[in-house]
């Protein structure tokens, strides 16, 4: 499986709803180069699941763009695809169906699908459950068929919306670590929206940190740490410690009246 | 419908195969159950003076008319006719059913739209619609056929729309999100995820097919289970007549029986369905 990864512009990005007076978020700016993995964290209502959404192309921004190495995102595409908070799998189907099911639709040949699937089955380590009927997978193993559905589309960019949040403890951090492992040796960016810091100190090279209403990136931190990163390590709870922080000073942030106002007057 | 049979099975004490024949000794035991009243009531008749004209409408006499009335083909032709009529009647329903049903579980405003006309035209009595289609079709067949589709559409339309409604409506943004167009959505997602209800409605559909069938070839037609029953009755055949009623009984469990086995076979949920 060769994948490579992409560089995320996404300019002056802006959306609102006709029912609400204040925009979900207002002219977000942000770049983020190929191969890095992105952490979104915020509190809920601050916009980062929308953000998500309009990356992956399941919703339109009112205002600005989004271009991944040049090309504007107008749409869902199997180049850049989301994992949701659930796995959502199709039940009738077994692993390997549903491991396939975006190449079915891309209409690639039996072999073909056969032969991407068995690899991206190995990736996420499923290969005793291949045959198996979905409903019978644990919670953890699921999710670990949704991320090989989304794998073996071989996109550049892998859009998570707090895709672990619904698993236990141990599951999460194995999945945690996996995906990024994965990442990093396939290259393709990873955008992640969270609101758990130990996840986005675990599995990101940089965390931003969204908040206020309308929503904005506040504050962002390089999460500069050596592989495979461990909650107990000093350095991981330092740089937790650090996030907490950053996070807690952003929960109190207004975003300045003046520009508001100025916006309003034009 | 077998509502004894699933807690055994659910609460995993039999095999299947035990289970199998757990099912098939319930069956037997509750026909030869239903065959020893019958019996009996035919003996009664026979004893009372008053009775004793009706007394082939008992077992034995419905018994020996089978092979009389198989050699001379009279089941195998009005069998055929009735067949065909009802294959073409829950053919059509399917075919208008399943994408109305569609249309009422995607599509907001045609939900709201249609209720009430489905809902008003619903509950007419199919057999009210005879005479109108008396005078529009040039033949009893396609009278029957139209009949038979106007009683049975409901059932396939209203499960099928239920069957959508409960559908994980991320199934449909992950399959957006993977490439899916809306002509691999409707066969790859939809499709699979509403058979059982389909198959369900079409099962429903089927018991009211076949209560409108009969009393519909009483009229016109010189063909079929319906007729073959009326021309008994005329000509006092009362053997005949029990035993073409105990035809219709039969084809309707078997046709019953394969769909419960296709519902199974749709059928992703998990606990078994039916």
């Amino acid at each position: 499986m060769s994948i490579r990864g992409t560089e995320i512009k996404i300019e002056g990005l802006s959306q609102r709803y006709p029912t609400r007076k204040v925009p979900t978020f207002n002219r977000v700016d942000l770049v983020s180069p190929p191969g890095e993995a992105l952490a979104i964290i915020g509190r809920s209502g601050c916009g980062k699941s929308t953000l998500l959404h309009i990356l992956a192309g399941i919703t339109r921004g009112t205002e600005g763009r989004v271009l991944l190495n040049g090309t504007e995102v107008n749409g869902p595409s199997p180049r850049w695809v989301m994992m949701f908070q659930a796995p959502h799998l199709y039940p009738w189907m077994t692993v390997t169906e549903n491991v396939g099911v975006g190449l079915t639709f891309a209409r690639w040949g039996k072999k073909e699908i056969a032969e991407r699937v068995a690899e991206a089955i190995r990736l996420v380590e499923l290969q005793d459950f291949a045959q198996a009927n979905v409903q019978d997978l644990s919670g953890g193993q699921q999710q670990r068929v949704a991320l090989a559905r989304s794998l073996v589309m071989e996109p550049e960019l892998l859009l998570l919306d707090e895709p672990f949040s619904a698993l236990d403890a141990f599951t999460r951090a194995a999945l945690q670590k996996d995906v990024r492992a994965i990442s990093k040796r396939l290259g393709f960016n990873i955008v992640l929206v969270t609101h758990d810091i130990d996840e986005a100190v675990i599995m990101a090279d940089r965390a931003v940190i969204m908040a206020g209403s309308p929503g904005d990136i506040v504050h962002e931190m390089d999460v500069d740490l050596p592989d495979p990163r461990d909650r107990t390590d000093p350095e991981v709870q330092r740089l937790r410690a650090r996030l907490m922080a950053t996070f807690q000073e952003a929960a109190n942030y207004k975003k300045p009246e003046v520009s508001l106002a100025a916006g309003a007057g034009r | 419908m077998n509502f004894a049979a699933t807690p055994a099975r659910q609460g995993g004490f039999l095999s299947l195969g035990q289970y199998a024949l757990q099912r098939l000794a319930w069956a037997l035991g509750g026909l030869s159950i239903l065959a020893v009243i019958w019996l009996i009531a035919g003996q009664m008749m026979a004893s009372s003076p008053r009775l004793a004209n009706y007394s082939t409408f008992g077992l034995g006499p419905t018994l020996q008319a089978f092979p009389e009335m198989w050699s001379s083909g009279k089941i195998q032709s009005a069998t055929l006719a009735s067949g065909y009529r009802l294959g073409m009647g829950l053919l059509l329903a399917a075919l208008i059913g399943v994408p109305l049903g569609v249309l009422v579980g995607r599509i907001k405003w045609f939900a709201a739209y249609s209720n009430s006309p489905f809902q008003f035209i619903r509950m007419i009595s199919p057999l009210a619609w005879m005479p109108i289609a008396v005078l529009v079709f040039s033949t009893w067949d396609g009278s029957i056929v139209f009949l038979i589709a106007i009683a049975a559409v409901w059932p396939v339309l209203f499960a099928t729309a239920a069957g959508l409604a409960k559908v994980d409506p991320a199934w449909f943004k992950v399959a957006r999100n993977l490439g899916a167009n809306p002509l691999q959505m409707l066969t790859k997602i939809i499709m699979p995820a509403i058979a059982f209800d389909v198959f369900s409605g079409i099962r429903l559909a089927l018991g009211v097919a076949w209560i409108v069938l009969v009393p519909a070839e009483y009229l016109g037609v010189t063909s079929g289970l319906g007729y073959a029953i009326e021309d008994s009755r005329e000509t006092l055949s009362y053997n005949h007549l029990t035993a073409l009623v105990v035809t219709i009984g039969a084809i309707g469990y078997v046709l019953d029986s394969i769909l419960v086995m296709l519902i199974k076979q749709f059928s992703w949920h998990r606990g078994g369905a039916a």
